[in-house]
């Protein structure tokens, strides 16, 4: 189920805070955040976020198609190192 | 012969059913159009007289189908595979988007289920 309109999209309010001061500074560098489950706002537009995965931070640079989605979706947690050779168990039967 | 939306409809079925013959338009559209164009939904697909289709036509204006419809659908997968997202990466690999488990099930994005492993085996008995 989506969240409720009276509330307004879920931004990390500290992240939001980091957004401001630097758009009232007008300098731009790299946020690291863990907030994974904050949604894009279009103020996040233009910006780079390192975004981290449960690892490391992954550079993830906002533009307006991003907006609405979640942080967490542009920085993959998984990765896919292919399948398992076949083994003699797997294989012998048949 | 019934055209709407660039489809034809089946003649002989009732209209509530036949118009969900249009890609976009399943069994609650229909019986949206229906209620605006003022139109029985028993009656069948070939009594419709002009004056019922001109109705119709005007009621399939507020609704997005066909190949506008598709092209939006297409577009939305584009714009998550582009953007780099997860959802973007399961489309491209053909795989459930929505946290779905693949060890078993899934088939109707994987496709019908060929045996992975086992030709490689074969393979050796054969050289042997």
């Amino acid at each position: 189920m989506g969240r409720s309109v009276k509330k307004g999209p879920y931004v990390d309010e500290k992240l939001l805070r980091k957004i401001q001061k630097m758009e009232m500074s007008k300098e731009k560098k790299i946020i690291k955040t863990w907030a994974r489950s904050s949604t894009v706002i279009p103020e996040m537009v233009g910006y780079t976020f390192a975004v981290h995965n449960g690892v490391k931070h992954i550079p993830v640079f906002i533009n307006e198609n991003m907006i609405g989605h979640k942080l967490g979706e542009f920085s993959h947690t998984r990765q896919f190192r292919g399948h398992s050779a076949p083994t003699d168990k797997s294989t012998t039967l048949t | 012969m019934v055209r709407l939306a660039g489809v034809d409809l089946p003649p002989n079925k009732r209209v509530d059913v036949g118009l969900t013959y249009i890609y976009g338009v399943g069994e609650a559209v229909s019986k949206q159009l229906l209620a605006k164009a003022g139109l029985n939904p028993a009656k069948r697909v070939k009594d419709l007289n002009d004056n019922d289709l001109l109705a119709l036509r005007d009621a399939l204006k507020d609704f997005k189908v066909e190949g506008d419809l598709r092209r939006e659908v297409s577009m939305s997968i584009k714009r998550l595979i582009d953007t780099g997202t997860y959802r973007g990466t399961r489309h491209r690999k053909g795989l459930p988007a929505r946290g779905q488990r693949t060890r078993t099930n899934a088939r109707t994005l994987r496709g019908k289920r060929k045996t992975v492993g086992l030709g490689k085996k074969k393979e050796e008995e054969k050289k042997e």
